[in-house]
């Protein structure tokens, strides 16, 4: 069942689509708003943001994110296609792995992030946030590899929190348990597949669900119905910002400008400048960027996405990020105040040389209080570590809350 | 006789931008003008009842807004409301719309296809990329590469110092991008003819160089470099038609105490002891001002308007030479309801915005080869609107003004001067195209007004009827607009001055020629320039 139908002609009368988890949401949003996710209609939040973030520290938050970009690859040549294209080395994904993937232009700039779900042998799932088809199709020249953006073919679901284990355990789903961080396995649902990978974007335990969208509405059902001895709740995407943030992960558009979409050109950024360097793998002989990356690398980086911790508790959004002598190096990408890390928290953009872990910096905070503005300068520190990385995240089999 | 500080000859938008600013810095300024109504090519004329047309040009976007804030265009009533979106319909009943909205131009170029949806972002990064670059030099006087005066060496630095700003691979495609057929740029983003044919067409619209031809793609880059309200690559339509645009900018013009003499064209551009003195005009008045400044097309002014024995040879020989080819017809109609095109039947919201009738760059290029072989096309290339759905001003209720643009039109056919029976028939030609796509439309035409170069020539004075006074090539553009060496809008004989799209940056309803030209002339009077610099945009 596919849900948004891009060959009608009348697709225009709407510009946006209720996803195949709609009716349900539907219920659950008392909210009555509604946010745009590309086709999809998607929920800011059902009642209450912090209440749905606390599910997801505390308990078990339920995301729909299947607007999110996914593609199908296979084909003869898709593991060197894939190896060409991304920076990793993507032979040390092994079937029923996911990994964390980037991938560069010529210039070893980044076009977008994602995660390359090695499903079965040869077979892989690629999910971004931007649309990738004329990436891939340019990089698929000369190579036998089949690739299909099945977005809406592929109802997401991801199940998340301490809880999140126990409660697809209370599903049935037989040794849900045993997958590792990264690890994928299969499930019979009824009457189809249902995939289940040990991957999120908050930083914690939890569970990616991936069904046909035909059984997206039983899937729901059945997850809300073992989640309610395990205080499961739905999640709109402010709760899920705020996770994302604490776990220190990167946002394509809000933390770097996707190359393929950036006017200026200085505007993009290298793995390196967002501390993905560790995804750069040197010892592949040619991918995308190679050259460029081989240069940056020997000769240094313009930037350095940095995570902050702040003093004082004003959030630091949009703000500018001085060093100690006033002079102004870079600027503030994500901000928050982390309920769970309690501190004050963000993702910042510094001219090199900064950014070292450990240096201090200034940021220049604009705050409101009942409609009036007053601007602090805030003492800051870069720190290494995510604001948030429970032992949760990594044990197998996790313990059930 | 009196004599002003300056004379202006033709009350275009240029014409009345340049006299509006050089009023405005103090100057004794008269405008004159060879039609009882001032205008130009953007105008708004009623031709039939309560009709109103913009006759000429129909759509604003290139209209600078450093211009339109500073001559305060807003307060004299101008109003440009952006339409958003345009389509382009097939012969198949099919069609391919854009819309503001990007994800539903996404989806709509993906049910046509879908990589080239995808490539969509990339292509408009890359169109955008040449529009940051060119929009920072559209206020600016082009430097004189040949020149060592300190000015001219700051600006080819200036100039230099952003080129090389790109970086390096933006410098590679730089190059190539203003030497290339909008076909073969097209090729390298998108695979689908419709997709291609409704990029390309921004890329010949007033050219006469087909599709194929080289340089074809900064055509399009001219027709996506201007905006509304910020949104580049937007256009709207100016309430009230184009006519509000010059109406506004005159009305500012008289405001600052200009004086305005419409009805005689000048026969003569007076010059006295190598110095111009002013002006006789058809109906035998003279005018005398030290400066006179010429918005006419470059062949107008110095072919048909001096004395050749004012100027060089050389010069004239250049004049001549100057590409200024009509390749453009246009019909002006009044609709008495709203016309149904088989392939809109189910979506009328495009109905609003700009339509084009093509679905090849096939048949693109064989419209062109009709010019070449000195007939309009046969299956013309046409790009119409109906303002009157959005602007309730210009047309009785439930009525509508139909702007159809028709490409091409040659200058001359088959080598001989149009006759009323060939523009009868290219009407027709036109009209037939309209009626395939949309079956008794013909039953809707109250009146048509049909214009072939030869009217555009003979009424508004556009050489051979090229709507940008000029080809927009390489060979014409940025230093060598018009001609190397007068790219500054200084006349060969003291005291001339030109200003119009003839100049940089050339055609469209810019007002940019006419607002550079008279900061050159403030600066040769040693006054301080009132004219706008470009906003920037790092």
């Amino acid at each position: 069942m596919r849900t948004v139908h891009y060959h009608s002609r009348e697709h225009y009368r709407d510009k946006v689509f209720p996803g195949p988890f709609y009716s349900r949401q539907k219920a659950l949003n008392v909210n009555r708003e509604w946010s745009r996710w590309y086709d999809y209609l998607s929920v800011p939040a059902y009642s209450c943001s912090t209440t749905e973030y606390f599910a997801g520290r505390n308990a078990c938050a339920v995301f729909d994110l299947t607007p999110m970009t996914k593609h199908r690859i296979g084909g003869p040549d898709a593991l060197p296609f894939l190896n060409r294209l991304v920076t990793r080395d993507v032979a040390r994904i092994k079937p029923g792995r996911v990994g964390y993937a980037v991938w560069c232009n010529d210039e070893g700039q980044v076009i977008d992030d994602g995660t390359i779900f090695h499903l079965r042998e040869g077979d892989y799932r690629l999910c971004s946030q931007e649309h990738q088809i004329d990436w891939l199709m340019i990089n698929a020249l000369g190579f036998d590899v089949t690739i299909v953006e099945d977005t809406h073919d592929v109802a997401g679901l991801a199940v998340q929190g301490p809880t999140s284990c126990a409660v697809l355990k209370r599903m049935g789903l037989a040794g849900v348990e045993n997958i590792t961080p990264f690890g994928i396995d299969f499930f019979d649902f009824e009457g189809t597949e249902l995939t289940v990978s040990r991957t999120g974007y908050t930083g914690d335990l939890g569970y990616e669900l991936w069904i046909d969208p035909g059984h997206a509405e039983i899937l729901w059902d059945r997850v809300f119905e073992a989640g309610e001895l395990h205080n499961i709740r739905p999640m709109g995407s402010d709760a899920l910002e705020m996770l994302r943030i604490e776990a220190g992960f990167i946002l394509a558009a809000e933390d770097f400008m996707p190359a393929m979409q950036t006017v200026r050109p200085s505007h993009t950024r290298s793995p390196f400048e967002l501390g993905l360097g560790w995804l750069v793998d040197f010892n592949k002989p040619l991918f995308n960027g190679r050259k460029a990356l081989l240069t940056e690398k020997e000769n240094g980086s313009r930037y350095a996405l940095v995570k902050l911790d702040i003093e004082d508790n004003k959030p630091a959004n949009h703000s500018y990020v001085f060093d100690m002598k006033e002079k102004n190096i870079g600027w503030v990408t994500s901000a928050m105040w982390s309920p769970s890390a309690k501190k004050n928290i963000a993702l910042a953009t510094v001219e090199a040389p900064h950014g070292k872990v450990g240096e201090e910096m200034q940021v220049e905070i604009y705050y409101q209080r009942e409609l009036k503005w007053s601007r602090i300068m805030a003492r800051a520190k870069v720190v290494k570590d995510a604001f948030w990385d429970p032992p949760r995240r990594r044990q197998t089999p996790p313990a059930d809350y | 006789m009196k004599k002003h500080d300056a004379i202006v000859i033709g009350a275009g938008h240029n014409g009345i931008t340049n006299a509006a600013f050089l009023a405005k810095a103090g100057l004794d300024v008269l405008l004159v003008e060879k039609n009882d109504y001032i205008g130009g090519a953007t105008v708004s004329r009623n031709l039939h009842e309560d009709w109103i047309y913009s006759n000429c040009s129909y759509v604003c976007s290139l209209l600078r807004p450093e211009i339109y804030r500073t001559l305060d265009l807003a307060k004299y009533g101008l109003q440009v409301v952006p339409y958003g979106g345009t389509v382009t319909i097939s012969q198949n009943g099919d069609y391919l719309g854009s819309y503001i909205d990007h994800d539903v131009s996404r989806r709509e170029m993906a049910r046509h296809s879908h990589r080239d949806a995808d490539a969509d972002v990339r292509y408009w990064r890359d169109i955008m990329r040449q529009c940051r670059f060119i929009r920072q030099f559209l206020l600016r006087t082009a430097p004189d590469p040949a020149s060592f005066k300190p000015r001219d060496l700051l600006e080819l630095l200036h100039i230099g110092r952003k080129f090389w700003g790109l970086g390096e691979n933006v410098i590679y495609d730089t190059m190539r991008f203003y030497t290339m057929s909008i076909s073969d740029f097209l090729d390298e983003y998108f695979e689908n003819p419709l997709i291609k044919a409704a990029h390309a067409g921004s890329g010949i619209i007033g050219s006469a160089l087909g599709v194929m031809s080289p340089g074809t793609a900064y055509v399009l880059l001219h027709h996506a470099m201007g905006d509304v309200d910020g949104t580049v690559g937007s256009w709207g339509f100016a309430r009230g038609g184009m006519g509000a645009i010059s109406k506004a900018m005159h009305d500012c013009y008289i405001d600052h105490g200009g004086q305005t003499l419409a009805g005689s064209g000048v026969d003569q551009i007076v010059v006295k002891n190598g110095k111009v003195t002013g002006v006789a005009l058809e109906n035998g008045d003279e005018h005398h001002a030290d400066i006179v400044v010429s918005n006419m097309t470059l062949p107008r002014t110095f072919l048909e308007c001096m004395d050749p024995a004012d100027l060089r040879p050389e010069f004239l020989d250049k004049c001549r030479n100057f590409k200024i080819r009509g390749s453009s017809g246009k019909l002006n109609i009044a609709l008495d309801g709203v016309p149904k095109f088989t392939a809109l039947r189910d979506n009328q919201e495009l109905m609003y915005t700009d339509m084009h009738l093509i679905d090849s760059i096939e048949r693109l290029e064989r419209a062109y080869d009709d010019w070449k072989d000195g007939t309009w096309s046969r299956d013309p290339y046409i790009d119409m609107l109906i303002p009157t759905l959005t602007d309730p001003t210009m047309a009785p209720p439930g009525k509508h003004f139909m702007s159809v643009f028709v490409q091409y039109v040659p200058p001359k056919v088959k080598g001989k001067d149009w006759t009323d029976a060939d523009r009868d028939a290219f009407g027709q030609t036109v009209m037939n195209q309209i009626e395939a796509y949309a079956p008794g439309f013909k039953d809707l035409v109250v009146h048509a007004e049909v214009r072939t170069p030869r009217e555009l020539e003979n009424e508004v004075g556009l050489t051979e009827g090229n709507i940008f006074q000029g080809e927009l090539t390489m060979d014409q553009l940025l230093f060598n607009r018009p001609i190397p060496g007068y790219a500054q809008y200084r006349g060969p004989v003291k005291g001339l001055w030109m200003c119009g799209s003839s100049n940089h940056p050339g055609g469209g309803v810019m007002a940019a020629p006419g607002a550079n030209a008279a900061r050159e002339i403030l600066m040769s009077l040693r006054k301080p320039s009132n004219v706008p610099e470009g906003w920037l945009d790092d």
